[in-house]
């Protein structure tokens, strides 16, 4: 089915990309950078099931997804690849909302996005709106936070401002609860 | 009268020989047919991806070795060649040659546990096993030559591997390329027209080709449902655009096929070891790294911390186990601002339910097995 030989994996960059995805869906596109193209989250669902089914794109292949604490405000970050076409493409979603992040949840377009969604919201904290299992992956119920935010926790001579103790452990700013 | 039935829920690990680690699923039975599969991780979480955030470039190397820890030269490649894409550093000749041959050979020793554990799981207890690790210690040797360490390796630099081969080890791994076929005739007499482990995998956790690319299922999990897709060839990284093989591919995608597929790419490895090893010219094995991405004016730094360009890269390569992937974010620190690691192990788990509902208890434990997760990785 896909190619063979010495052949290499076209990269569409995010302009290339964004640029498709505006023809398609005006006003769908809120950045495009080199690395990925930003998407607003509003339409998010048809522009992943356009870039799936697209006889030039088909991006059938959810390389991975996973979330970024940007300090303002968080980003999930989705790599795409064509198996057919051998080429790879990443598009983003900005979710500004610090308190109750949530994005709309990509696994009706491809269902390899259950665990790794459910990764970023234990570990991350963005709860996938219409996803089918948005429970905790690693972590126990009950935990406290979300680690891989920036303000979670800095151990000595961390970069980041945040969190001097677990957020279980008395004293720190959760008491001793967790 | 009726006798009154309800499911019945079974916990297959944590600490079960069949769960390859620390890791548990929770089976909701009707009878001896599963009607509902849920699996439960973080066992062997250690946070990994926050570990790394603390730490220089160079100094995640080691988490690499701890993820997938049977496949350490794989997992510092994936990360390394992340790091030199975000860098714009090319690796030397020698070093992309060296990086492919510890990468086949890593293979090569991944696949034997994954083999001879899945036919522990079919029932095969422990002789098959013993067999395919007598064999993986030809490899581990090779590993120590190289770098001192039989696991985790720490092999893989920024720019380039940690040093050169001694002298002795062309000559071991020529006579392990050597040997080795007949040891792979051995497997397959043992194994492969085994009546047992035909009946116990054939037609048993069926991923079509549709479902295995829809789930993002990868590695030979996804060639065994009929996907000749291969980073090696698709993406070529190190050497691979240099040496000449063939994308191992199974037909029914069943967990028969997956074992098939795996005892193939052993000799596919071995065909580019041994173009590897004839190939591989002399020179340096380290990159001089740019002196922008050391030591930025004016700025302190510890010496020779990298620091990369503030950017993001996603490098990937093709694991034993699949698509392994690093997404770095870099802020133009020493210390990446991001660090994912894109796990085979874990995302391959997705279709475990779909494969595992409507099938019996011993379908459950072979299904996982055909999976060949390692709970480092899962977990990380």
């Amino acid at each position: 089915m896909p190619s063979s030989g010495h052949s290499v994996t076209a990269v569409i960059t995010g302009l290339d990309i964004a640029h498709r995805i505006d023809q398609r869906f005006p006003g769908a596109v809120a950045e495009a950078a080199p690395e990925a193209a930003t998407v607003e989250a509003a339409q998010l669902i048809e522009v992943c099931t356009y870039l799936r089914d697209d006889p030039d794109l088909k991006f059938e292949f959810l390389s991975s997804v996973t979330a970024v604490d940007r300090l303002e405000y968080f980003e999930v970050v989705y790599h795409l690849t064509s198996i057919r076409l051998n080429q790879m493409t990443a598009i983003k979603v900005r979710i500004e909302d610090r308190e109750n992040p949530r994005a709309p949840s990509v696994t009706s377009v491809w269902p390899g996005a259950n665990l790794q969604e459910r990764e970023a919201y234990d570990l991350m904290g963005i709860v996938f709106e219409g996803h089918p299992d948005m429970r905790r992956v690693f972590l126990w119920d009950g935990f406290d936070g979300f680690p891989l935010r920036k303000d979670y926790l800095v151990g000595p001579g961390g970069r980041f401002p945040g969190l001097e103790r677990f957020p279980g452990e008395p004293g720190g700013p959760l008491g001793g609860r967790g | 009268m009726t006798i009154k039935s309800e499911p019945f829920v079974v916990n297959l690990g944590p600490q079960h020989p069949s769960t390859h680690g620390v890791f548990r699923l929770r089976l909701t039975l009707d009878g001896e047919k599963i009607i509902d599969a849920d699996m439960v991780m973080g066992y062997l979480h250690r946070s990994m991806e926050k570990l790394a955030e603390e730490r220089t470039y160079t100094q995640n190397i080691p988490f690499t070795d701890r993820t997938d820890y049977l496949a350490a030269m794989t997992g510092n490649l994936a990360y390394v060649l992340a790091v030199e894409q975000l860098c714009r550093i090319e690796a030397p000749e020698r070093a992309n040659w060296l990086r492919t041959i510890m990468c086949e050979l890593q293979r090569i020793a991944s696949h034997c546990m994954a083999i001879g554990i899945f036919a522990n799981d079919c029932g095969a207890w422990q002789t098959p096993v013993m067999h395919m690790l007598r064999d993986r210690e030809k490899v581990l040797d090779l590993f120590e030559m190289a770098c001192g360490a039989r696991l985790t390796l720490n092999y893989m630099r920024i720019g380039g591997v940690s040093r050169d081969v001694p002298p002795e080890f062309m000559p071991a791994a020529r006579r392990l390329v050597k040997e080795m076929p007949k040891k792979l005739d051995e497997y397959e007499d043992l194994l492969l027209e085994n009546e047992i482990i035909v009946a116990r995998s054939r037609g048993i956790g069926v991923l079509t080709p549709e479902q295995a690319m829809a789930y993002s299922v990868s590695g030979p999990m996804l060639r065994a449902s009929g996907v000749a897709w291969d980073i090696r060839k698709a993406d070529p990284y190190a050497a691979y655009g240099k040496v000449d093989f063939d994308i191992a591919v199974g037909t029914n995608g069943d967990v028969y096929d997956r074992f098939v597929v795996r005892v193939a790419e052993m000799r596919q490895s071995l065909r580019i070891l041994e173009q590897a090893l004839e190939m591989i010219p002399e020179g340096p094995v380290h990159a001089q790294l740019p002196t922008a991405t050391v030591q930025p004016i004016g700025q302190p730094v510890a010496p020779l911390a990298i620091r990369p360009p503030v950017g993001e890269a996603y490098g990937r390569i093709e694991s034993p186990r699949g698509e392994l992937g690093f997404y770095i974010v870099s802020d133009g620190s020493p210390a990446p601002f991001r660090f994912h690691i894109r796990s085979p192990s874990y995302i391959n788990l997705t279709p475990l339910k779909l494969m595992s509902v409507g099938a019996t208890v011993a379908d459950a434990i072979v299904i996982l097995g055909s999976v060949d997760i390692i709970v480092g990785e899962v977990d990380r």
